[in-house]
């Protein structure tokens, strides 16, 4: 019954969402003034629809009904409770409903709180998103029911992908997720702005929070999944220019570039137009995002549909959302009033400046996603881009990026100079210059873009602290402190990233138990190996003891198998110091009882995670600074 | 500046900057995209040794060999074709390596016909067939 109830949730809501839209498009009618009022209410209903079903799925999964098809495929009775409740979004139906769940609720969010913009642009919004949930609406009833019957039920499920059984999957997808959704809700702002006239500075601060929160969401998704490809795939990268990765970095440059410029926006009334454009943007990434990730065109871990019909559905889905977007941009663009003017040298310029940056890497990064499936496409050549591709042509960007970031926040709006800003940044400079000098002289042998990240590591973040320097921190306001945060997490992060390109050091043997091996600074020996069973798995453990001079401790790689379905994995032990990681990963034995060690010694690797959490601390200190200002009446001196 | 010159001007740098992009894109991918090769593509178009390639094809039955210092691994890739490649990679082989199984291995070819891994690809399942060969499979099936 639990499964026939939340399909009729499913079907009332997509019902709901039709009606919403209708009434929406009446309202905005000259005559359309008696059904204005009836908008919100059903936008509610139908977040509150989408949410039962969906909870009515986490339900099914909970209880392993196994007459459900989904959870037949996808779950098993065995499998320990988290991995159950994760389940229901680990597979492609659950996860589209979760995806629509998200975007109703946001929009019955709007419906409930927005009070700040023109209610006919409130309804605009709000009909713009119901006709983008609609679309998936369809997509999951027609081509994707998560709650479709087996009869007869079979005896067990097939499990989920030993892979995916990790506390990290059960929040990473739907982190991406709210993040798409918030970048959606911004978009349907734009629509909303566009098709009511209603660009400005309102509209700016009504769609702010919704991009800030986006773009919380998908720096915490990013950082988490980096994190989760790091320990989980035992290889001990942490970024492979995967296009699923790839496919959650896209969204975030435009929403990084969308932040900066609708705060202009809001602030100073400038750059309209870009502004709405970046959102069309946004939303197309998330959009291209999907479709990489469900459509089964990719084939990965987290292609899980391998149904054409389903990638042919949701490019549909994207040429509509997106083509009528450009078109509605392309009619009413020109409507929209210039903004304030600034000079070359202001605060403005160089945010104009980090949206450009922004959108050429996010150019880089399309491209290099993109072209091997349009050169298949077109003439059936297999072609891969890689890694090597995406550093040389997007890391110099990026590094210039930074470089931006660090000058924009000690410039002031409107006009400034040159000579002004040099003395601000002298600080930083000298500090550059010192930190460049002293890593040449500790390290002689380092490799030109290592060096260059540290050094302009060092200087962003002094530069980052510049705008709160002399500053009493109480009367500092929150969003202030959440952009210092947010850019000082940028230069954490680099200066991880930069410190494991040119200081890891790997070591890679085969060890008989007694033997001992060197990685950096440390001594590991391999004491022995032993046997171990976890709930659904059995595993050959590795006991190691490592020691850096002083104390030893132990670790214990493993090389897994899990009965269902029957896969190997290897579980990679991880120790982590304050200036670093050991990473010991344990292979299969070979005909003269040697087991494969592979070690990495990865100095400082821990502050890309670090600054990645920084970042998302930054945007949420400004979303709490945004949200408690509420309606501020004069015109903000900072920003965030 | 008056607003509308201004407009304009931000116009013209944004079709710059993604312009830009895209040349540095286009120029990048030209040296550093690798190519996908099938063992039927090396005979057919010669061994690629200019740049760093991706094989992909079916470990032979029977053909894993490791070597005497326990972290080297020799293996032929073969596909429907007689064609086969012999691989030779230092490392831990990923998880779902096995005889029979599908594998995708990133790397360079020596003169003599071997290629040397660097990185055997590990991100796909149990079922998991490089999509060369899944294509070529379909399209024997839909011929039959």
């Amino acid at each position: 019954m639990i499964a026939e109830a939340g399909l009729a949730a499913l079907w009332l809501a997509a019902a709901l969402a039709l009606l919403q839209l209708f009434l929406g498009a009446a309202a905005l009618r000259p005559e359309g003034g008696q059904v204005i009022a009836s908008v919100r209410p059903v936008a509610v209903a139908q977040g509150l629809l989408s949410a039962l079903s969906f909870l009515l799925l986490i339900q099914l999964f909970l209880a392993t009904d196994l007459s459900v098809k989904l959870i037949a495929a996808n779950s098993h009775s065995m499998k320990p409770w988290l991995y159950k409740f994760a389940g229901a979004w680990g597979n492609h139906e659950g996860s589209m409903l979760l995806w629509v769940t998200v975007l109703a609720v946001a929009g019955a969010a709007v419906a409930l709180f927005e009070r700040r913009l023109a209610e006919r642009t409130v309804i605009a919004t709000l009909a713009a998103q119901a006709a983008i949930g609609l679309g998936f609406y369809a997509f999951l009833l027609f081509a994707s029911n998560p709650f479709e019957r087996l009869n007869p039920a079979p005896p067990e499920g097939n499990g989920l992908n030993p892979l995916l059984q990790d506390p990290g999957l059960a929040f990473h997808p739907p982190t991406l997720y709210f993040g798409y959704v918030g970048i959606s809700m911004a978009f349907s702002f734009a629509v909303g702005a566009l098709l009511t006239r209603d660009v400005g500075p309102t509209f700016a601060r009504a769609m702010r929070p919704w991009v800030l929160a986006a773009w919380i969401f998908l720096t915490l998704g990013i950082t988490a999944g980096s994190y989760w490809a790091y320990y989980e795939l035992g290889w001990g990268g942490w970024w492979f220019w995967d296009p699923v990765e790839n496919a959650s970095l896209m969204p975030w440059l435009a929403a990084t570039a969308l932040l900066h410029s609708v705060t202009v926006l809001a602030t100073r009334g400038g750059l309209r137009v870009w502004t709405l454009m970046l959102a069309v943007v946004a939303f197309s990434m998330s959009m291209v995002g999907t479709f990489l990730v469900r459509s089964g065109i990719l084939t990965s871990v987290h292609a899980f549909a391998v149904d054409p019909r389903r990638g042919l559905f949701i490019l549909i889905l994207l040429g509509l959302y997106i083509g009528g977007a450009l078109v509605l941009f392309a009619l009413r663009a020109h409507t929209v009033k210039e903004g304030t003017t600034f000079e070359a040298v202001s605060r403005e310029g160089a945010l104009v400046a980090n949206n450009l940056l922004l959108s050429a890497i996010l150019g880089v990064v399309l491209v290099g996603t993109l072209y091997p499936l349009g050169l298949e496409v077109a003439t059936g050549d297999k072609l891969s881009v890689g890694a090597p591709y995406f550093n040389a042509a997007a890391g110099p960007l990026a590094l210039a990026l930074i470089a931006t970031m660090a000058a924009g926040p000690l410039l002031r709006w409107r006009r400034d100079s040159l000579a002004a800003l040099v003395r601000r940044i002298a600080l930083p400079l000298l500090l550059m210059a010192a930190t460049c000098l002293l890593i040449l002289l500790l390290a002689p042998g380092i490799r030109v873009l290592p060096l260059l990240g540290l050094t302009l590591a060092a200087g962003t973040a002094a530069a980052s602290l510049g705008p709160l320097w002399r500053r009493n921190p109480r009367r500092t306001p929150l969003f202030t402190w959440g952009m210092a945060v947010a850019h000082l997490g940028i230069a954490v992060s680099l200066a991880g990233m930069a410190s494991e390109a040119a200081f890891t050091r790997e070591t890679l043997v085969a060890a008989r138990p007694g033997e001992t091996v060197e990685v950096g600074p440390y001594r590991v020996q391999l004491t022995a190996v032993e046997p171990v069973a976890g709930p659904n798995w059995t595993a050959l453990e590795g006991r190691l003891t490592a020691s850096r001079g002083g104390s030893a401790f132990s670790m214990t790689p493993q090389a897994r198998t899990f009965s269902s379905p029957p896969t190997d994995t290897s579980e990679a032990d991880i120790a982590t110091m304050l200036d670093g990681q050991l990473y010991t990963v344990i292979g299969r034995p070979d005909e003269q009882g040697r087991w494969q060690l592979r070690l990495w010694w990865k100095p400082f690797v821990t502050l890309i995670w670090l600054g990645g959490a920084l970042v998302a601390l930054g945007g949420i200190l400004s979303l709490i600074g945004r949200i408690r200002r509420g309606r501020p009446a004069k015109v903000e001196e900072s920003f965030a | 500046m008056k607003a509308k010159h201004q407009r304009l001007t931000l116009l013209l740098l944004a079709l710059a900057a993604v312009l830009g992009a895209v040349l540095l894109a286009m120029s990048a991918l030209r040296d550093q995209a690798s190519y996908f090769y099938a063992p039927a593509d090396v005979v057919r178009k010669g061994l690629p040794l200019d740049k760093p390639v991706r094989i992909g094809g079916m470990v032979e039955e029977g053909s894993v060999r490791h070597a005497g210092d326990g972290v080297t691994i020799e293996f032929v890739v073969g596909d429907e074709t007689d064609a086969t490649i012999p691989v030779r990679y230092r490392g831990i082989v990923p998880d779902l390596f096995k005889e029979g199984s599908g594998v995708v291995a990133e790397g360079r070819f020596q003169p003599g016909g071997l290629f040397v891994a660097t990185e055997i690809l590990a991100k796909h399942d149990e079922n998991y067939m490089p999509p060369k060969l899944a294509g070529e499979r379909h399209k024997a099936e839909s011929l039959q």
